[in-house]
């Protein structure tokens, strides 16, 4: 292989890995930022709730828990297109 | 100050978000044994021991948020909802930790730890909401396998067997 042709391949790996690094990233903190925001809302409607009635904080609690943890499952799905485009 | 201060208010007697998370790690443990036989199936050993760390960053995952919102909620409403959005954050990073701990070791695959956090996360979250659900509708509605059943008000009661039974 002469040496331009093993510039150029260098470079296209190069360019290969770093594309896959940038999306990684971007798929990752985009994909944390939604549930952020969702959580966010959620927490502060739940603890508002909670506040103005305590009786039923045991169900909002619950509810709210739930919410918690189906809204990180968004999170969790860009983490492993993160870890599937990085480490795979 | 107003009654309902969520800075002074805060959750007394026993959390129930602790027992939610019992539940969910009880149920992921039912399912573990199944998920790791399909992951040995596809992928052998690597894919089985992705599988089972992949559950084991998922019980943890959800203990670690249910404890934080317990211990935070007897100090007051708004330390939940700060427990909420410091842990939501804690844990993505405790969980990239985790996964970076073993990315290179032999007996690890990423495709098997990937799906098995989402699908294990996803499939045990909607399988708790339909209990807890129906707790909701109906609060003194507790399902056994067992119950005893009276055919009449005079009758004894019996025990309810699966159609077909001996």
């Amino acid at each position: 292989m002469s040496l331009a042709a093993q510039v150029i391949a260098q470079t296209g790996d190069e360019l290969k890995n770093a594309a896959a690094a940038e999306g990684a990233g971007f798929a990752y903190g985009l994909a944390a930022i939604g549930p952020g925001i969702g959580i966010g809302y959620l927490v502060g409607q739940a603890v508002q709730a909670m506040a103005r009635q305590p009786e039923s904080a045991g169900q909002v609690q619950t509810t709210m828990f739930l919410g918690v943890a189906f809204t990180e499952a968004l999170a969790l799905i860009g983490f492993v297109v993160f870890i599937l485009l990085k480490f795979a | 100050m107003t009654a309902d201060n969520p800075l002074t208010q805060r959750l007394e007697g026993p959390a129930p978000v602790m027992e939610v998370a019992k539940d969910l790690v009880r149920r992921t443990a039912l399912l573990a044994p199944v998920a790791i036989a399909v992951g040995a199936l596809i992928w052998q050993t690597p894919g089985a021991a992705s599988v089972a760390y992949g559950i084991a960053i998922v019980m943890a995952n959800f203990m670690l948020a249910a404890a934080m919102l317990a211990w935070a909620g007897r100090i007051s409403f708004a330390a939940m909802g700060a427990a909420a959005m410091f842990g939501f954050l804690i844990r993505l990073g405790l969980i990239f930790l985790a996964v970076l701990i073993v990315k290179d070791q032999p007996w690890i695959e990423m495709l098997p730890l990937g799906l098995t956090l989402i699908i294990s996360h996803l499939g045990i979250l909607f399988w708790e909401m339909r209990y807890i659900s129906a707790t909701l509708a109906h609060p003194g509605l507790k399902p056994s396998p067992k119950l005893p059943i009276h055919q009449s008000a005079s009758d004894s009661p019996v025990e309810n067997e699966p159609q077909g039974a001996a």
